[in-house]
């Protein structure tokens, strides 16, 4: 082994292993979220920080949707929809993330530092 | 009945390198056996071939082998002309030329394993290049840089720490052209 590696070749190992590390880090972890945004029939209702545990009482024109912040996640915990998509869609933690109740016009969207968008069209 | 046969003038050296090339597009059948937990994560073993035939015989060797691999190993696979074709040819265009200018480098510090790894990163930029242009004009194409880059890293030194083993062994052994003379 030491004679295969010359000390070059350790060095090009470990500039790749660094590169291979920063990639993970900027195209996989970019989305590290730190806000919750609450909209109710599409006026802002809260934007609060994902650090502090709290539970929202979110009304609606059909009934009241609950909206759980715990251990830097968001769910959607009760809602009165018929389908209940936005409560199967369980805990949420990654930027640009969002829960869409929609007989109850209540949204639930994660950021993070940055904006991110839902998608593009050229 | 009379045989007609069409007489092509070979040199010993095109033989040394069809030889060659047979060696590496055996491996590549290999490669293309192994499954792959996701497409574009392969070990590349022909690419050890490549890097030899490049610190033994040059350059102009290492390219021919390399081409001839892609080309015939897509034959024989079937993949002649299609879309994977292209993305080996790509893959195995970048990866020359990376190790035409990485073989620059000072062989008292850099040896096979830095050329091969430098080849695999090329390779795999290569393809991701033509995949984003052709195939999945998509930015969704960036969540597999970092897995495919890992196995670039990872392969690029197994197959370079092969390359090296085999050049220290034959640098032992006197008779250096009795390992790929034997090959099938």
């Amino acid at each position: 082994m030491k004679t295969l590696m010359k000390n070059g070749d350790w060095a090009v190992l470990a500039a790749g292993a660094v590169l291979v590390a920063w990639l993970f880090g900027a195209l996989w972890g970019g989305g590290a979220a730190n806000k919750v945004i609450i909209r109710a029939g599409g006026k802002l209702f809260a934007e609060v920080s994902l650090n502090r545990n709290r539970i929202f009482t979110v009304p609606g024109p059909i009934g009241v949707s609950i909206v759980t912040i715990q251990d830097h996640r968001v769910r959607v915990a009760r809602d009165p929809g018929p389908r209940q998509y936005c409560v199967k869609q369980g805990w949420l933690s990654r930027a640009g993330e969002a829960a869409i109740c929609l007989p109850n016009q209540v949204t639930v969207t994660l950021a993070g530092a940055k904006r991110l968008y839902d998608s593009l069209n050229y | 009945m009379t045989h007609s046969t069409i007489n092509i003038a070979t040199t010993p050296e095109d033989h040394h390198i069809a030889k060659l090339a047979a060696l590496a597009i055996g491996l590549s059948l290999i490669d293309a056996a192994i499954p792959s937990p996701l497409p574009g994560v392969k070990p590349g073993l022909a690419n050890i071939v490549t890097l030899l035939v490049l610190l033994r015989y040059g350059f102009n060797a290492a390219a021919w082998v390399s081409l001839l691999r892609v080309i015939a190993g897509s034959l024989l696979l079937g993949t002649f002309l299609t879309p994977t074709f292209a993305m080996s040819l790509c893959g195995a265009a970048a990866s020359l030329l990376t190790l035409r200018f990485a073989s620059l480098l000072p062989q008292r510090w850099f040896g096979p394993v830095s050329l091969s790894i430098f080849a695999a990163f090329a390779h795999m930029t290569g393809q991701i290049t033509l995949a984003w242009l052709w195939l999945i004009p998509h930015a969704g194409i960036a969540y597999f840089i970092p897995v495919l880059s890992a196995a670039a890293l990872l392969f690029g030194m197994v197959n370079g720490l092969a390359a090296a083993k085999w050049l220290a062994s034959e640098t032992e052994t006197s008779d250096v052209s009795a390992p790929l003379a034997s090959s099938p």
